[in-house]
């Protein structure tokens, strides 16, 4: 059997007024025992929608209608909801929320929420205490802060709630949806550091965000994904020093440096409709080296472990 | 020195801690938030100053009294010689021509339920400038300057029909149409995706270049802040703790805040991966803030005794200030 994550062909939709959004259409990657992962790309490319796909949390209108998410060897879509619920999710795999952190719920004290999550798994009552105490320890925190209800906690002590709360069960993998946007940027970098530790101690983050300097602090491989597609897919040294899509390219381009003050550029116009995407290459509209041929399907291309989807690199 | 456009002298506002009613009856005495507390800069003419600091540290109420939308408690803020503190109602309207503002959010800036057209023309309608045929001229013409193109079809359709970054160029139309020398810009592109940024910063430096206008440009992003300005001031709770021309600051910063700021900016790298980050500061800032004496002091690595009495912004080198007691007179 073999460990680690690995999504294949999948898609997901969305079924809204007669309209298919097609928001995860044929996307896969491997992931590796223990690496970390991250997504990038813009808003409404898809990526949440991919990461709510492996908790297997979509919901209505959202499908999904092909494709495999295999974790250490077994194919978790065709897991029963039951099966799935009770072995899985939380277990397994864990999520931060996008947002989250204003989704405590203000009426019930820190440890009261916490609990809910263990109790709901089953956890034996009688280590539940310690448990928290050794979570919220985990994560930075004075274990007095459970005590307290959400007001009376800053937006950087939140964030680290709801982060314990996605290692409560101890899972092995966990997806981070933008888990530091929104917070001021000493906040930020305590969160990242907090991350960096969880990674050292072995688990497998999977990181969402639109923001690329916070993916090369965690991520070992990226996916970078346009209109739904995963566009490029390769280690970060590749992805940073030689991006291969004429998007990633341009993303890399579009980043402001404090140390450098280079030009900035930008990608003219906006991403496609994705209820009635272009035929073709989903950049077509946007890129600098469209050819005829572009407006076919572009091939996937492997170079090595890592691969592109653009016909600049058909031989 | 050339003649600063905008003078921001011992600005201050204090804004009272709201409590109960009981309290108020008793007239207890109240606490204080100070938001904005003796600022003093300069934004001299065509120039891009930065104001930056975390939220909460008081670079919006600083914008807002520059323009006069809340009555400030000291101090007083010329523009162009003239103390805009002290305006009546009549020659407030007069400031405000020339002086415009663009907000955060281009999804709460604009109304959804006005076309382009009547949005980027309000301002006229406000201040009664032109008949209907020449209003509806320069409307276009400003769209056509901020490039919304096709503006025939542009002009007719309603906020939901664009994206976000046609949005913010809709907002920088409407300040751009009375024609202003000086544009507040809060946070212009934080709500934006990253690769749509540059293109609405690129256009505000050419209409800065094209029209001479200068602008306040608050931001807590400090790459961006790099990339746009040309002087800069840290805020932090309600005081500015550094200043100066932007890469005198940010590539030598002198304030402890400032360094650790800075460290805290992560920048795309595949090594970053591989090293943690430097945190200087040592704990979050609490709910309760002590006044008197430096503010930063409880979270500054480098705290002395001296550092309970209050530091004074001095020039440390040419032009380039900071409050810190780690560096003497």
């Amino acid at each position: 059997m073999e460990k680690g994550l690995s999504v294949e062909n999948l898609k997901a939709y969305y079924f809204a007024n007669n309209n298919v959004i097609k928001a995860v259409d044929d996307v896969s990657f491997t992931l590796n025992e223990g690496e970390s992962f991250g997504i990038a790309g813009e808003s409404a490319c898809g990526k949440s929608t991919l990461g709510l796909c492996i908790m297997r949390m979509l919901q209505s209108p959202g499908k999904i209608v092909d494709g495999k998410i295999i974790m250490n060897g077994i194919d978790i879509l065709a897991m029963s909801d039951k099966e799935f619920t009770k072995n899985t999710r939380w277990k397994r795999i864990s999520m931060i929320f996008q947002g989250a952190m204003n989704a405590l719920d203000p009426v019930y004290s820190i440890k009261d929420q916490l609990k809910e999550v263990l109790t709901q798994h089953g956890f034996p009552q009688k280590n539940i205490d310690t448990r928290i105490r050794e979570v919220i320890k985990q994560v930075g925190l004075n274990p007095s802060v459970v005590n307290r209800y959400p007001h009376e906690l800053s937006g950087g002590m939140k964030q680290r709630i709801v982060i314990a709360m996605a290692l409560l069960l101890e899972p092995e993998f966990v997806i981070a949806d933008e888990p530091t946007t929104a917070l001021d940027v000493l906040v930020q970098a305590q969160i990242i550091n907090l991350l960096k530790k969880l990674k050292k101690k072995g688990m497998s983050i999977m990181l969402i965000t639109h923001d690329l300097a916070i993916i090369s602090e965690i991520a070992d491989n990226i996916g970078v994904m346009y209109a739904g597609k995963m566009i490029e897919f390769g280690s970060v040294e590749q992805i940073y020093n030689d991006p291969k899509h004429p998007y990633t390219q341009a993303l890399i381009a579009a980043i402001p440096r404090l140390k450098d003050r280079k030009k900035i550029s930008y990608i003219k116009g906006s991403p496609p409709n994705l209820a009635n995407p272009p035929k073709g290459c989903r950049f077509y509209d946007r890129c600098l080296h469209t050819m005829d041929i572009c407006k076919h399907d572009p091939p996937l291309i492997k170079i090595k472990d890592a691969y592109v989807r653009c016909w600049l690199y058909e031989d | 020195m050339v003649n600063p456009v905008v003078k921001v002298q011992g600005l201050r506002k204090w804004f009272p801690i709201k409590r109960s009613l009981l309290e108020i009856i008793h007239a207890k005495v109240e606490g204080f938030v100070k938001a904005v507390d003796d600022v003093n800069f300069n934004i001299e003419k065509g120039n891009v100053f930065v104001l930056a600091g975390e939220s909460g540290s008081g670079k919006t109420t600083v914008a807002r009294l520059i323009l006069r939308a809340i009555e400030p408690d000291a101090g007083s803020v010329f523009f162009d010689n003239m103390d805009i503190t002290k305006l009546d109602n009549n020659d407030l309207k007069k400031f405000r021509i020339n002086a415009q503002m663009i907000h955060q959010d281009p999804y709460a800036s604009i109304d959804p339920r006005m076309r382009i057209l009547e949005i980027v023309m309000e301002p006229l309608t406000a201040y009664k400038i032109g008949s209907k045929k020449e209003k509806e001229e320069s409307v276009m013409k400003t769209l056509e300057e901020v490039r919304l193109e096709p503006v025939n079809d542009i002009a007719y359709r309603y906020p939901h029909m664009l994206s976000g970054g046609q949005r913010q160029r809709v907002a920088l139309a409407r300040a751009l149409i009375l024609k202003p020398k000086f544009i507040v810009a809060d946070e212009p592109v934080s709500m934006l995706d990253i690769s749509i940024r540059a293109e609405i910063l690129e256009l505000m430096q050419n209409l800065q270049k094209k029209h001479e206008i200068t602008y306040l440009y608050i931001t807590h992003d400090l790459s961006t802040a790099r990339y746009i300005g040309n002087d800069i001031a840290i805020m932090y709770l309600g005081k500015i703790v550094e200043k100066g021309p932007i890469d005198k600051v940010l590539l030598n910063p002198l304030h402890p805040y400032t360094q650790a700021l800075i460290d805290a900016i992560s920048e795309p790298d595949p090594n970053n991966r591989f090293v943690e980050k430097k945190i200087r500061i040592k704990n979050e800032m609490g709910k309760e803030i002590m006044y008197g004496g430096c503010n930063f002091e409880l979270r500054c690595p480098y705290a002395m005794d001296i550092c309970k009495t209050e530091p004074e912004l001095l020039e440390v080198e040419e032009s380039h200030y900071v409050s810190c007691f780690l560096y003497p007179k």
